[in-house]
């Protein structure tokens, strides 16, 4: 990867289009490689989730044109919630196949062009329209129904998840680009408006409008455009399910830190896991020669929709075993001065979660930490973690049907 | 083509339709959108079928035996055909959760109660609502019992559940 571009997120953003904001965002890339002109660009991936949203199929073409990058080879990404992720990958292939030398990938989503609820409805059609959605279909209530069964299996309380929320929430205060920076306490968020037992509103991210860029370039290029480039040296995805009654209960993939004996008794991966995350884990892992992540990675970007699922996901990426996320975020490890700051942007709970833009921006936060140039792209190097040489970054879509780990590295 | 000035005025039709608008800078204009869709439940139409019957039916691997909670016309497992069987119409609440705010289609019927079902027997769950259980009062392991709708609408909520 050589560059990166974000536009703020906001809940909406009714000045720009959503090419506009691409372009912003691309431009913003662009400027920070000198050396790379636009007609050293072989091609483009591009990431966004709902055509519901955009009500315009074939979006990416209007960008692709207005970045100025036809007739150039283009594609688009859909994956739901890891649309950015995909997207991230799909751009790497290009590169590590050999078909393309520089490959940009940008995402976008215009989500403020209907009301929260329907845009709810627009997001819960990525849940089974015949047998899931009509009954009642809600992210949010899912994942609530998910974490249920977290905090029965393990005895997670949602006073651990408050403190993901005050975590990333405060992050976000020395984030620029984040929707919604706030100082909170765990009664600021049990107090919120209960949304779908046990979530209430500050577990749970907001819609936003919001673009994102990555460039990615071959060794050869890369080395040409930036004394600072960073390395993708682990990629991997994992997927479910689309109904997550119909999800398995059988044994735990096991990551080289663990045994069967640790599971004796836990049916994996139920609904209280996601199954997709930890093979991606696995793969990126296998991949990046890593055998004990909480060791041998300095942060992570994850996917933290929900509280929970930052929780959840502590355990599948093996960052703690399966049961121990709650005590993981109690005892502070995933704090900026943890021993693994986990998302330190402020993550979608704070950052927003325009879709495709999302997996996206946090691909250029990790890079901003590993190339060292927090200071330079938010304005404050609070957020730099010092000496940060690996950071994963982590996409997931509904209920972990599609998820993604890609593992970026220092040169 | 030629076109002369001051030639014949050819006006549309007035109408009294009029657009929406919310803001002028930039200009924010209501747009409407909506379709009927013509849907088949195609190999899963048996299960909407035994819904009018009062029957849940599930799917059961001819291979390796599986049994899935859901219509699965196929074995996720295996691969091979599966046939429909009857599910218990009692088992126990496998999770919960109430929601107070929902997709706008449902946010008329909120507070709601989901539930995930399991059956005894059966490898996978079922999704349905819960029903005479006050809002944030469910509890997993809680027994319930399938009821059916009089007036059938072909949909998975024709079928909820209610404590056994």
């Amino acid at each position: 990867m050589v560059s990166g571009g974000i536009t703020k997120f906001a809940k909406a953003h009714p000045d720009m289009d959503f090419r506009y904001m691409v372009k912003q965002a691309f431009d913003y890339a662009m400027n920070d490689v000198p050396n790379l002109t636009r007609d050293m660009i072989d091609g483009s991936v591009a990431s966004y989730f709902s055509d519901h949203f955009t009500r315009q199929l074939k979006a990416a073409s209007m960008v692709q044109d207005y970045l100025g990058l036809c007739p150039k080879p283009s594609k688009r990404i859909e994956g739901g919630g890891a649309t950015g992720g995909l997207c991230f990958q799909a751009a790497w292939e290009a590169i590590a196949s050999g078909r393309m030398n520089v490959c940009v990938a940008f995402g976008f989503e215009t989500m403020s062009r209907v009301s929260t609820w329907k845009g709810n409805e627009f997001i819960a059609h990525a849940s089974d329209t015949n047998f899931d959605y009509p009954v009642g279909g809600f992210y949010t209530g899912y994942y609530a129904m998910m974490v249920r069964r977290h905090m029965h299996e393990f005895g997670t309380t949602v006073e651990q998840m408050a403190m993901v929320s005050i975590k990333n929430h405060g992050n976000a205060l020395y984030n620029p680009y984040a929707q919604s920076p706030m100082k909170l306490t765990i009664e600021d968020v049990r107090n919120s408006p209960m949304v779908a037992d046990p979530l209430t509103m500050l577990d749970i991210c907001t819609m936003s409008d919001g673009a994102a860029v990555c460039i990615l370039a071959s060794e050869e290029m890369a080395a040409r455009l930036t004394d600072k480039p960073v390395k993708i040296i682990g990629i991997g995805a994992g997927t479910d399910s689309m109904r997550m009654a119909d999800r398995p209960h059988g044994k735990v993939i096991l990551l080289p830190h663990e045994s069967e004996s640790d599971y004796k008794n836990l049916k994996y991966p139920g609904v209280h896991s996601f199954r997709g995350g930890r093979m991606a884990a696995k793969q990126a892992y296998e991949m990046a020669g890593i055998t004990n992540p909480l060791e041998e990675l300095d942060f992570v970007e994850l996917h933290d929709a929900y509280t929970s699922s930052e929780i959840q996901t502590y355990e599948d990426l093996g960052l703690c075993k399966y049961g121990e996320g709650g005590p993981f975020i109690e005892a502070g490890h995933s704090t900026l001065t943890g021993k693994i700051p986990v998302n330190p942007s402020g993550g979608l709970l704070a950052c927003g979660h325009p879709v495709g833009a999302t997996g996206l921006m946090q691909a250029v936060f990790a890079f901003w930490q590993l190339q060292g140039t927090i200071q330079k792209h938010l304005g404050n190097d609070h957020l730099q973690i010092k000496n940060a040489r690996r950071g994963l970054i982590h996409s997931h879509a509904g209920t972990g049907t599609y998820i993604t780990v890609s593992i970026l590295e220092a040169v | 083509m030629s076109y002369e000035p001051g030639a014949q005025k050819i006006k549309l039709p007035e109408t009294e339709e009029g657009t929406v608008l919310f803001n002028v800078d930039p200009i924010i204009i209501k747009h409407h959108y909506e379709i009927d869709y013509i849907h088949s439940y195609a190999q899963d139409s048996p299960f909407f079928a035994g819904l009018t019957k009062k029957k849940l039916l599930g799917s059961q691997c001819t291979q390796c035996n599986y049994k899935f909670a859901t219509p699965r016309s196929h074995c996720m497992e295996c691969g091979a055909k599966t046939e429909w069987f009857e599910l218990p119409l009692e088992g126990k609440i496998h999770t919960w959760t109430t929601c107070y705010f929902g997709s706008e289609e449902f946010l008329k019927e909120t507070p709601f109660t989901l539930i995930l079902v399991e059956f005894e027997g059966v490898n996978t769950l079922f999704l349905s609502r819960l029903v005479g259980v006050e809002p944030g009062k469910a509890k997993i392991g809680m027994r319930v019992k399938a009821q059916f709708l009089r007036n059938c609408k072909f949909k998975p909520t024709d079928v909820y559940f209610v404590p056994a």
